[in-house]
């Protein structure tokens, strides 16, 4: 409890200290709102300037401006854009839905694609076996996942004369349509962090299948499957899971671009759109937002030890 | 980019992610260093890696012999087939395909590198430093890595290249930046085992200063998970260029860059799907030589990790 307290607060410190971070930098962007604007709709006169300043709160100083962007923070309030005058929270409330539905597809995906592959690489006790599980690993570390999209796309229309559509259609629209949009992108990124955890699974798995507990389990007549999954599969967890978690950091990068390239509009989309048109306070809420959830995975991972594992207690 | 997030909280076991590495002893010296050179021999992933980084590096140095054509001139018809004159084609605007992957070669290698320079130079001295003195530099240098740790990767990249301007430089910065923190954690948990170590105090003893301490004394101890980091930091930053290329935050056109190709015959590819294809094959073939060399090392040099 101690040990959850203090990690927990560790937490909200950095997340903090990104907060500063985010708010700094995005102050250091280049050009101010005003000079988009005076771009759009004509040179602007001193006064017009100061006024447009004003109205956005941009002639304050910069730690009152972090103050009152960081008390709006607390009280849910992201700011409005800059570009659509709209309420940062709700724009990110509109687009988060589709950032979790690839997320969570991606993630149940790659555990469906690479834990049972792992397993099966690991009961298979080849060098041949060994190696491709090495490679297909290494291979998945190292192609692009952009690339992967780009070739899912290729294939899917030269070889099933299919494409997706291209207009985003929410699952509660028409689900049929959803999941037939859904599976490029979903697959893009889960091809290459499943062939990851293929290769974790299998030596995670293949170090708990050497301990005596397996032999004994063996030994005293239980079930092959038994074996392996009630006493092996569970106990090899962990290091699965730390992997699944430490690549979500990569899972959610990805995401920005994969989302770019299937133009799916969710988070990643806004955050990039954000940057193209220097829209400050859209910048700061969907970066802020990937930094809280990346916190977040991270400590449910380090809770999910204990539940694997009684016997890790944190101090 | 999972090794950047490795630094992180978590090592590739709990035992070890609650624990400081405060009983770590550096596994090598420079007699062992030596051994080690002989072990990569037997180590097939090692000089399967190496023979591909080698094969890279020689296109990037050649590319100007290799080439048939400038990868920038618009000398042909577009969107031409391999085959006959331009033997992978060419691309959307007339240009020969294989002249723009062989210099691309050297943008991927130069950003790359360049980028991994910037995070080793910055992040194992910082991490040195903050081992050796402890105490409060220790600690903001600490926080300060927690901050930059507690964001994607990619999301902090793109958010300092938006900042500073899209070009090749300012990609290189902001990948520097962000791989830096991950060298200044591998640089600081040998460091602060070492610091308690006889030899140490001797080399204070006889009058060292703390500078010549550190570089003498500590950096060829941690240099070998230093080593390890830079090799696999170099796969990630290539793909980092590629990504943030593809994104349009890095090179810019004319120039040949993998991620920007790939990025503009997006457009093409269901006319050509030549240029798409072509660039991805550069990009995984060239990253996954580093990971296999960063493989291997670490099978030989830091035997707390084995990965298979």
């Amino acid at each position: 409890m101690r040990y959850l307290l203090r990690r927990g607060a560790w937490t909200v410190a950095a997340l903090l200290g990104v907060s500063v971070l985010i708010f700094g930098l995005v102050r250091l962007l280049p050009g101010t709102i005003v000079d988009i604007l005076a771009g759009t709709e004509g040179r602007l006169g001193p006064e017009q300037r100061a006024a447009v300043l004003h109205q956005f709160g941009l002639d304050r100083p910069l730690p009152v401006q972090y103050g009152l962007w960081l008390w709006n923070l607390m009280h849910g309030n992201l700011g409005w854009s800059f570009r659509t005058q709209q309420p940062v929270g709700e724009l990110i409330a509109s687009r988060l839905p589709i950032t979790i539905e690839l997320a969570v597809l991606t993630i149940a995906a790659v555990a469906a694609i690479g834990i049972p592959l792992g397993i099966l690489a690991s009961v298979t006790p080849s060098l041949r076996v060994k190696a491709v599980a090495q490679i297909v690993g290494l291979l998945g570390l190292s192609v692009p996942n952009f690339w992967t999209a780009v070739m899912l796309i290729i294939l899917a229309s030269y070889a099933f004369h299919w494409l997706p559509a291209l207009i985003f259609i929410p699952p509660w629209v028409a689900p049929w349509t959803n999941a037939q949009q859904m599976l490029l992108p979903v697959l893009s990124l889960a091809l290459g962090l499943a062939a990851v955890v293929v290769r974790m699974t299998r030596s995670s798995m293949l170090e708990v299948l050497g301990q005596e507990y397996v032999k004994v389990a063996r030994a005293k007549g239980l079930r092959g499957a038994t074996v392996l999954f009630r006493h092996a599969l569970r106990n090899a967890l962990i290091p699965i899971i730390t992997v699944l978690g430490l690549q979500s950091g990569f899972l959610l990068g990805g995401v920005v671009i994969t989302e770019q390239i299937f133009g799916l509009p969710g988070l990643g989309w806004m955050l990039l759109n954000g940057v193209y048109q220097r829209d400050y306070p859209v910048v700061q809420g969907t970066v802020m937002l990937f930094a809280v959830t990346f916190a977040a995975v991270n400590l449910a991972v380090d809770l999910l030890y204990t539940s694997l594992d009684p016997r890790i207690r944190f101090e | 980019m999972s090794e950047r997030a490795g630094g992180a909280e978590a090592g590739p076991l709990p035992g070890a992610a609650f624990a400081p590495a405060a009983g770590w002893r550096p596994p090598v010296s420079p007699r062992s260093a030596l051994r080690a050179g002989r072990l990569a021999r037997r180590n097939p992933t090692a000089v399967a890696g190496a023979a591909i980084i080698a094969l890279t590096v020689f296109i990037a140095l050649a590319a100007p012999l290799l080439s048939r054509y400038d990868p920038v001139s618009q000398i042909a018809q577009p969107l031409l087939a391999p085959g006959g004159r331009y033997p992978l084609g060419t691309d959307e605007l007339g240009r020969d395909e294989l002249s723009r992957l062989f210099f691309g070669t050297r943008v991927s290698l130069y950003v790359g590198g360049l980028a991994v320079v910037i995070a080793l130079v910055f992040g194992a001295s910082s991490g040195i430093a903050a081992g050796f003195y402890g105490g409060r530099l220790d600690n903001i240098a600490m926080r300060v890595m927690d901050v930059l740790f507690s964001m994607p990767a990619l999301v902090l990249a793109i958010t300092l290249t938006s900042i500073l301007g899209p070009s090749l430089t300012n990609a290189m910065i902001a990948i520097g930046i962000v791989y830096a923190p991950t060298f200044a954690r591998v640089a600081r948990g040998p460091t602060l085992s070492i610091v308690g170590q006889p030899y140490i105090e001797a080399a204070r003893a006889i009058g060292a200063s703390n500078a010549v301490i550190m570089a003498r004394h500590v950096l060829p101890n941690v240099s070998a998970p230093l080593l390890v980091q830079t090799t696999v930091s170099l796969s990630t930053a290539i793909l980092t260029e590629a990504a943030l290329s593809f994104l349009g935050l890095g090179t810019q056109p004319p120039t040949a860059s993998w991620g920007l190709m790939l990025s503009t015959a997006r457009q093409y590819m269901l006319i050509d799907p030549w240029i798409a294809v072509l660039p991805g094959i550069a990009i995984a073939v060239t990253v996954l030589g580093f990971n296999l060399l960063g493989d291997g090392l670490r099978d030989v040099l830091d035997p707390r990790i084995r990965t298979l």
